[in-house]
């Protein structure tokens, strides 16, 4: 909710002392307006009018962070309902759920899976950020031991769960330093948990019955200066959580409703027992605007899917991903195994490389810079012609590689073979198929 | 304190289209709000899941997908027919898979012969899906509609090279057609725009925006879709008030990993569970970005988006 430049410049001294770095307090307020200037700048605006133009620029959904140092992990600041209208901004966290009445053996091995179940794609690192250890034995001691063991075990981000607001307290002594998230302020304990907070600072789950009850308590806990919150709706089905996650951003963005301009927080197991159901449970709020998601537990085969999802609808959509340039190895390629170069466009070189594998067929696929064109753009756009490619795989050490000289391009770059034969004089070029499926029933014919 | 709830200005309202003829014709569409958004319009028609059956037996299927139909596999009427026995198939999808020339390139007469087959064995809706290439499906597609005549097929896929002629063959047999586009909203209305100008009649339009699974391009596909329900909704463009289909499964478990083992990847988890989950998050991604159809494979995923379809929709 930004403000204009005129209602910023009647916030300001006025004494026109040049100060902070232009000749009056009107082109300060301009430069504010645009974002090129800082309010600390100007060494005279008063208190109340900080307080003021802070409160007009605060992002519409707050951002609100989990953990400290490397693996700090942030929440919200979203400024869109579609993603095609700027970007979705931060992705949501994936949490898996450590109760403190589970045996040792079962605690080992959900922490030795929190660390196993990552995976690589595009270069980057997809795994999951949370955990929740949930004081379902009522017991301080239980979760203070628990919370102990687990906060040695994994530099995770930690959400501590407990109905009783003296272990939650307890708890968060253990840990405060790790800045974990407390689940949850109610109706029933909204004093104690202000007390808690101001006394050990942390970011607190708010937890209603409804939305109204919601933004009620979030509004108290802001008056008392509490503003790092996350919010539970409180639904305990499916339709009504997707509504209340849809309702809560509109309301944010659409209405400017402080009270909902918090992050979420969803629980899909406490929705349903079954966890192929959890899991798309899971999925719809990776979609629709969930925050923080809790998972009863983590397996491969429903957090690879949920996190390329998370992936793929986090892509800024004005910037495709790009695979890094280079030479991939797929399979167990030796120096007469075939040679394929294709575009950086994610998409292509995942379905390149997952057709070639298919192909049982152990093969180098080079990757040219494209800037994240698929081949029949960069083809069109020059990127991916006789003229780049040449040079590229003049100064790779694919020479090294194998001891054949054939290299395999794109049959939608067809057209390029016969400059790529002219200034690769020792290379043969074959033209591969213009439909990556048709790339194993092209790789079974192959000889160096 | 008391929240207004914020709602969106709706002008726009997606078409209804039946498909099929006789008792166990299917109408989709009628949505008045963006999909499910059930607390701002109302979706009088719920999203409904064509099952995939080929016209011959894949070589490509992992055992996951195989293993439901591997009594059935070689024979595309039994195939069918266990889809609607078994597994309350609502609608079948016949992909014509035989047909593709730079596969086994089966010819426009045989090809047409097991979609009569399959389509004399059925009283459901039958999509049949050719192979995207202009001249063969332009060949095989008319003979499929001359033959089927009075069945009120649905025939796919239409695209802006073949629109003409397969828009003929619909218009002259009465047959519906799913106007596929590659994934671009613009691309999607002009080849409305040009079917319309041709005759086609707009209760024999589906929109096919051409979709992705997770992991291979969801984002564009669904934020397609996303985008054409924005602007038939509340910018009143008629052109894309159509119901769209996601002829997804077909995208999924071609995927290397939907056939990765456990063995090769423990990292991954359960093979059979994973490619049910990829197919089954990236059907209800799509159906959260404005499915109406849903061609799908593998049984339980079917029954996990079909439930999860109720359980959205209950009142
Ligand atoms: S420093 Fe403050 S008071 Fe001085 S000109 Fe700038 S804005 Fe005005």
């Amino acid at each position: 909710m930004a403000l204009t430049g005129i209602a910023i410049f009647k916030l300001l001294p006025k004494k026109n002392c040049g100060e902070c770095g232009v000749p009056t307090c009107l082109a300060f307020a301009m430069n504010l307006a645009a974002g090129k200037a800082e309010l600390s700048a100007c060494p005279y605006v008063s208190e109340e009018a900080k307080a003021q133009l802070q409160e007009a620029s605060a992002p519409p959904i707050r951002i609100v962070t989990i953990g400290t140092g490397e693996r700090a992990f942030k929440v919200g600041g979203e400024t869109v309902m579609f993603r095609h209208e700027k970007r979705f901004e931060n992705p949501p966290g994936i949490a898996l759920l450590i109760k403190d009445n589970m045996d040792n053996t079962e605690v080992d091995a959900r922490l030795a899976r929190f660390k196993q179940l990552q995976y690589e794609r595009v270069g980057l690192t997809l795994r999951p950020e949370l955990i929740a250890i949930k004081n379902e034995s009522g017991d301080n001691g239980k979760f203070v031991e628990i919370i102990n063991k687990i906060k040695s075990s994994s530099d995770c981000g930690i959400i501590l769960m407990s109905d009783n607001t003296d272990n939650l307290a307890a708890g968060l002594q253990v840990c405060a330093e790790r800045k974990p998230l407390l689940y949850a302020a109610t109706n029933d304990n909204l004093q104690k948990i202000i007390d808690l907070v101001k006394k050990t600072p942390a970011p607190v789950v708010v937890k209603g019955s409804n939305l109204d009850e919601v933004a009620d308590l979030t509004t108290k806990l802001t008056a008392a200066g509490i503003n790092d919150l996350i919010i539970d709706s409180g639904a305990k089905e499916i339709k009504r959580a997707f509504e209340d996650q849809i309702i809560i951003r509109s309301a944010a963005l659409n209405k400017k409703f402080r009270p909902l301009g918090f992050p979420t927080i969803v629980f899909p197991f406490d929705m349903t027992a079954d966890p192929m159901k959890e899991a798309i449970y899971a999925s719809i709020f990776v979609a629709k605007y969930g925050g923080i998601i809790v998972l009863s537990d983590f397996q491969g085969e429903s957090l690879f899917p949920l996190l390329v999802e998370r992936l793929n609808i986090y892509t800024d959509p004005q910037r495709p991903l790009a695979t890094t340039e280079g030479i991939y190895e797929i399979g167990k390629p030796d120096d007469k195994s075939p040679v394929l170069i294709t575009s950086n466009f994610s998409l292509t070189y995942f379905l390149v490389s997952g057709y070639i594998e298919t192909s049982k067929v152990s093969a180098y696929l080079m990757v040219k810079d494209t800037e994240g064109l698929s081949v029949m753009t960069a083809w069109a756009a020059g990127k991916f012609v006789a003229d780049v490619i040449a040079p590229f795989v003049k100064k790779s050490n694919v020479w090294e590689k194998v001891t054949h000289r054939k290299l395999i391009i794109p049959g939608y770059a067809a057209a390029e073979s016969g400059g790529l034969e002219e200034e690769l004089p020792d290379w043969q070029i074959l033209i591969g198929p213009r439909d990556g499926a048709h790339i194993p029933a092209f790789l079974k014919n192959w000889k160096a | 304190m008391a929240l207004d709830i914020p709602r969106t200005t709706y002008s726009g309202k997606i078409k209804e289209i039946t498909l099929g003829k006789g008792s166990k014709a299917v109408t989709v569409g009628g949505e008045t709000s963006y999909p499910l958004y059930l607390f701002e319009g109302t979706m009088p028609h719920l999203p409904r899941i064509a099952m995939e059956v080929w016209d011959y037996a894949p070589d490509d299927w992992p055992e996951a997908a195989l293993e439901p139909f591997a009594d059935v596999i070689n024979d595309p009427v039994a195939w069918a027919r266990k889809c609607v026995s078994n597994y309350g198939a609502e609608i079948i999808c016949l992909q014509l898979m035989s047909i593709d020339p730079n596969g086994m390139s089966r010819d426009a007469d045989e090809a047409a012969q097991v979609v009569k087959k399959v389509s004399d064995a059925l009283d459901v809706p039958l999509i049949v899906w050719g192979t995207a290439n202009h001249d063969k499906d332009v060949e095989v597609l008319r003979r499929v509609g001359e033959l089927c005549q009075d069945k009120n097929l649905i025939i796919a896929p239409v695209e802006e090279g073949d629109y003409k002629k397969i828009g003929a063959i619909a218009i002259a047999y009465k047959h519906t057609l799913i106007a596929s586009s590659p994934i671009d909203i613009n691309l999607a209305k002009q080849l409305n725009i040009l079917l319309g100008n041709l005759g086609v009649p707009d209760n024999l339009l589906i929109i096919d925006p051409t979709v992705s699974c997770i992991g291979y391009g969801l984002e564009y596909a669904y934020s397609v879709m996303e985008r054409i329900r924005m602007a038939a909704l509340t910018q009143q463009d008629e052109k894309l008030q159509f119901p769209i289909i996601c002829n997804i499964s077909k995208e999924v478990w071609k995927s290397k990993e939907a056939k990765l083992t456990k063995e090769e990847n423990p990292e991954m988890g359960d093979a059979k569970k994973r490619g049910i989950l990829l197919e089954a998050m990236s059907a209800t991604a799509l159906l959260l970005a404005g499915a109406d159809i849903l061609v799908m494979r593998h049984p339980d995923a079917i029954k996990l988006v079909r439930e999860t379809i109720t359980e959205l929709t209950s009142v």
